[in-house]
Order: C-alpha cells, then structure tokens, then sequence
C-alpha cells in the first residue's frame, strides 16, 4: 500500500518534470530563463506547446488507464484497449470527415471521430446483448473492429484526390502537432469522466481475478461492470482518437512497465498505468519534436516502433518462463 | 432459524432437464455432502443455491425469503462459493487473494483493522498464514486450495457452498480440508459440499442429498441414507461398509455381480 503511494508520487515527479521538458524541447530549443522576462518565443510555448503538453499527458493517462481497466476485465495482459472497435470507429469517423474535405472546419474532425465512437459503442452494447458474456464482449469487439478497419481501406482506395488519399494516411498514423486549446477543451471533460468511471471498476476486477462464477457469487454484477469499462473505455479512447489519432501500444505496454512496482492486483495498477502513460507519451512527444528530421515524425510511429520490439521482450520472457 | 432451502427446483437447459423437482432444507452447524454421479446435477444445484443460475420452476429460499428479493451483495454476505478449478488469473500474493473475501463486506476504499483481523484469522483455520506473502504461482496445489478456501472464509459467510474442493489434493490435505469444513460447521455455519468420494462424506457429513439424473434419490441424515442399495440405485456399483477399529466408517466400492 505505502509502496503503492511511493511509486504514484515518483510518477507525478517525473511527470512535471517531462511536462518541463516538452514545454522546452522541439525544433526551436527555448530554455527556461525565456518565461522570466518578455521573450518573443513566448507564444511558442503557451499558444502551441502547452496545450500539446497537456494534450499528450491527456491522451496518455486515458490510454494507460483504459488499457489496465481492459487488461484487469478480460483477465489477459494481451488486451488492448483498442480492442474492442472504438478506437477504429472513431478512426473510420475521421477518416469519412477527410474523405470528404470537412477537415476545413478544424473542429469537425473530431466530432467526426466521436460520433464514430459513439456508434461503435451502441453497436457493442447492442451485439453485446444483456449477457454481460465476457468471450461474446471480446468478439463482438474483434468484428466491430475489423468492420471499421475494412472501411477505412476502402475509404483511402475511393479517396477522390491524391491530396485526401495523404490526408487520411497520415491522419491515421497518429500525432499531436499544431494542437490548440480548443482540443484540450474538447478532449478534456470526456476524458476525465471516462476515467472516472473506470476508477470505479477497481475493485470489481480485483474480485473477477477469482473468476466469473466466483465474482457473481460475491456480489459483482457482471452487467453493471461490464457498462462501466465499456462506457468508460470508449469515453477515453474516443476522445483520444478524435485528438491525436490513432496512437497504439501505450495502453498494451504501459501496465506492463507498472506491474513489477506495485504487483498484478489490477486495482493497483490503474491509476500507476495512468501516469506511466502520461509520462511515456510526453517523452515520446518530446523525442518526435527534438529529432532531426525533417518532417517532425508522428508520434503514433514513434509508439509503433517502441511497441514492436517491447513485443518481442515480453514473447521472450512468457517464453523463459514456460521453459 | 435461518434456514437454506430450495423449494419444487427445475431447471432446464436446452430440452434436457438438469434439476427436476428437487426439494430441501439445509441446517446451520450441520455437513451436508452431495452426491452422486456426474451429471447429476450437484454442481447446478450449488450454482441454483449461489444465486448464479436461475431455476425455471421452483425456487430458493434464504433465510425463509426468496433469494430474488435479496441485493446481490446481501447475498453474497450470506453465502459464499467455492468454485470447482480454482481460478486465479493474475498472480497475487495469498494473502492479497484471501483479503478479496472480503468484497461483499467492504464500503469505501481501504480495509479496516476489522478486515484485517477477519483475513488473518481465515488464514490461520487453513493453516496458510506462513505462505502470506508467496505468490500464488509458487504454491503446490494443495496450498493453493487452502488459499482459496480461506478466501471464502474470510467473507464470514453463513453458508459455505464448496465444489469438489478435495480435487487434485494429496490424502493428507483432503483430511485437512475436511476437518476445516467441519470446523467451519461446528462454528455455526451451514456447509453445502459436493463430494465424489464415499469415504469423504460419510467421514464428514451429518446430512446427504443424493442425487440421479437432476432427481433426488434420497436425503436425510448420512448413517439413514448411506446404504448398499442407495449406492447400487445410485452409482452402480456395490459395496461394502465397514468402521475402523477406531470407530471411522469406510465405503469400499465394488464392480456389480451379475447374476444369471
């Protein structure tokens, strides 16, 4: 317990600190002493990094949160919050915003993306039914998500120009560039209820790591629980989709990176995942802006290829041990 | 007196029938071992009197109430379960895993020094208190299931409702086991447990409900119950009855002569 508070507290240090540091970093290095006294870069940092500052510490800590909460229900450290279809919905709804050229209109994308959510969502609870099934929420998840999937291919192949075809690509590979206050404010008040709500499902899926039967016998309602990640989840994800795009891993890996500090109780893992997830986006943002590209690299790659090799060194270690 | 009954149960599942018309009255501070083949619907009984299935006909009766009128979490105070494998999906430490008991218990975050207390005292009658902080991964089976079954304990329950909890146990664990449920009955709680070994139940049991296809074949007190014929009606096979020199019965079990 008093490790558990340690390890949070550690965690919001390093957070300030890499808030600091992705307020500072980027193409153009603005050190400290330029907030003391009027600077001219000063509109750098509080009209375009601050709100991305905040933005990726948003994106993260919802993404972390709803990967543990996913992990914890479905009893499976694989699970990933984009699992279930909502983040693909929302991305398919982007995508039909660009498809047709409403990008125009900054703040239609991502209404674009929520209304994808949202319907995705229904369409779950819907397939779903009143069983509060675990391997049929799974599935339907899967095939919700392919659907989504599937449309978004066909809506990049039937583009009508080249210049949508691009749009649409590399909205999809996920970034928070040229972000403003106006996404965190849409973002924001979505995210912290999402989060709420999965704050209350802590102790629920402690219970279900003794299984279904055992859970319902003790007084969890599968069905109420069930709402409760599913609402939650979605209110996260699509909120995130809707203002950085597609941004993968963070909600696989980010528990895992928490679980040696502070145990496999999922309860204690969420809100460690949370911060670890705030954290770990706003260095990878940080990282993306300082590298010397050309192009600033989106930040959903960057996830991508940390992802894949951290992929590699669980498969190794699940290996090791069943040896 | 708060009684566990179940009134008229049927259930069905598809067109079988897999509970039919089964009636009983469970007693506090009493052993009540069913039996009977498999499939004869023991574990769907315990499930029916867990709350987690719901008969079509009939009904369960707690404390004299129908179980339906009761919150889920006043049911789960009641009445705690403990399932047939013994899942534990994410590897906790044991006494992580015991304090989950006390869920149905629980407001607020945090345990209290009651809790505490309720836990230390549920890992004490199983005798598992040395592995509190081993990882349930690094326990034999027979440990584990000790752990599993002070998780029930530790939810303070007034009946205790166990699934075949001597599978995949060595002898010596399965005679602590059942000396455990009959400290958990003398302590004044109703223990329902579902047995496959004969031995077991007339060792342990104060009351039998035998059960055949969903039916009851007969119930009442162990010494009225436990017969040759039952068991021949029952299981199909014979046997022979016997007490130690210490005064313990024992069942052997044996192929069926034909004659003719």
């Amino acid at each position: 317990m008093t490790r558990s508070i340690g390890i949070n507290l550690a965690l919001l240090a390093a957070i300030v600190a890499a808030m600091l540091l992705s307020l500072i970093a980027g193409k153009v290095w603005i050190p400290l002493d330029a907030w003391l006294h009027a600077d001219p870069r000063w509109p750098i940092i509080a009209e375009l990094r601050l709100p991305r500052t905040v933005l990726a510490a948003l994106v993260g800590a919802s993404l972390g949160l709803s990967g543990a909460a996913m992990q914890g229900y479905l009893r499976n450290p694989l699970a990933d919050p984009g699992l279930f279809g909502v983040s693909s919905g929302a991305a398919l709804g982007a995508v039909i915003s660009l498809y047709f050229g409403y990008a125009a209109a900054p703040w239609l994308l991502p209404v674009f993306a929520l209304a994808g959510a949202a319907i995705t969502m229904a369409l779950l609870a819907l397939l779903v039914g009143r069983s509060g099934s675990i391997i049929v929420f799974t599935l339907a998840g899967v095939i919700l998500s392919s659907v989504a999937v599937s449309m978004t291919s066909l809506a990049i192949s039937l583009a009508p120009t080249p210049f949508a075809t691009s749009q649409i690509v590399t909205w999809l590979m996920g970034a928070l560039t040229d972000r403003s206050w106006d996404d965190v404010r849409l973002a924001l008040p979505l995210m912290a209820l999402g989060c709420l709500l999965l704050a209350f499902t802590g102790r629920s899926l402690d219970v279900l790591t003794l299984g279904e039967s055992a859970a319902r016998s003790m007084g969890v309602d599968p069905r109420r629980l069930q709402l409760l990640i599913v609402i939650g989840v979605a209110l996260c994800v699509g909120a995130s989709v809707a203002t950085a795009g597609i941004i993968g891993f963070v909600g696989l890996i980010v528990p895992h990176l928490v679980r040696p500090f502070v145990g496999n109780r999922p309860s204690a893992v969420l809100l460690p995942s949370a911060l670890a997830g705030a954290l770990l986006l706003l260095l990878a943002d940080s990282l993306v802006r300082a590298m010397p590209t050309v192009s600033e690299l989106r930040l959903g790659i960057a996830m991508s290829m940390l992802g894949g090799p951290f992929f590699l060194l669980l498969l190794l270690r699940m290996r090791r041990r069943l040896a | 007196m708060n009684m566990l009954a179940v009134d008229g149960l049927t259930l069905n599942r598809g067109s079988r029938r897999v509970l039919d018309d089964i009636s009983a009255v469970f007693t506090p501070g009493r052993v009540t071992a069913l039996l009977g083949p498999n499939g004869a619907g023991k574990s769907t009984l315990l499930a029916c009197l867990a709350g987690l299935l719901s008969p079509d006909k009939g009904q369960v009766l707690v404390g004299g109430q129908p179980r339906q009128s009761l919150a889920m979490r006043d049911l789960a105070r009641q009445i705690g379960l403990l399932p047939q494998g013994g899942d534990v999906h994410w590897d906790v430490d044991a006494a992580t895993l015991v304090a989950l008991g006390r869920y149905p218990h629980r407001a607020g975050w945090g345990e209290t020094p009651e809790d505490r207390a309720v836990v230390a005292r549920a890992m004490a009658a199983t005798d598992v208190t040395r592995f509190a902080a081993r990882p349930m991964t690094a326990l034999s089976g027979g440990e584990r299931a000790r752990v599993l079954l002070a998780r029930v304990l530790a939810g303070e329950p007034q009946w205790l409702l166990a699934d075949e909890p001597l599978a995949n146990l060595d002898p010596a664990h399965q005679l602590e086991t059942l000396a455990c449920l009959r400290d958990v009955a003398r302590a004044g709680a109703g223990v329902i447990v579902v047995l496959h070994d004969l031995n077991h139940a007339v060792q342990v049991a104060d009351q039998v409900l035998l059960l055949r296809d969903g039916r009851t074949v007969a119930q009442g007190a162990c010494s009225e119950v436990m017969t040759p014929q039952r068991i021949a009606e029952t299981f199909g096979v014979a046997s022979q009855f016997g007490t130690t020199p210490g005064g313990v019965p024992f069942i052997v079990t044996l192929p069926m002569v034909r004659r003719g």
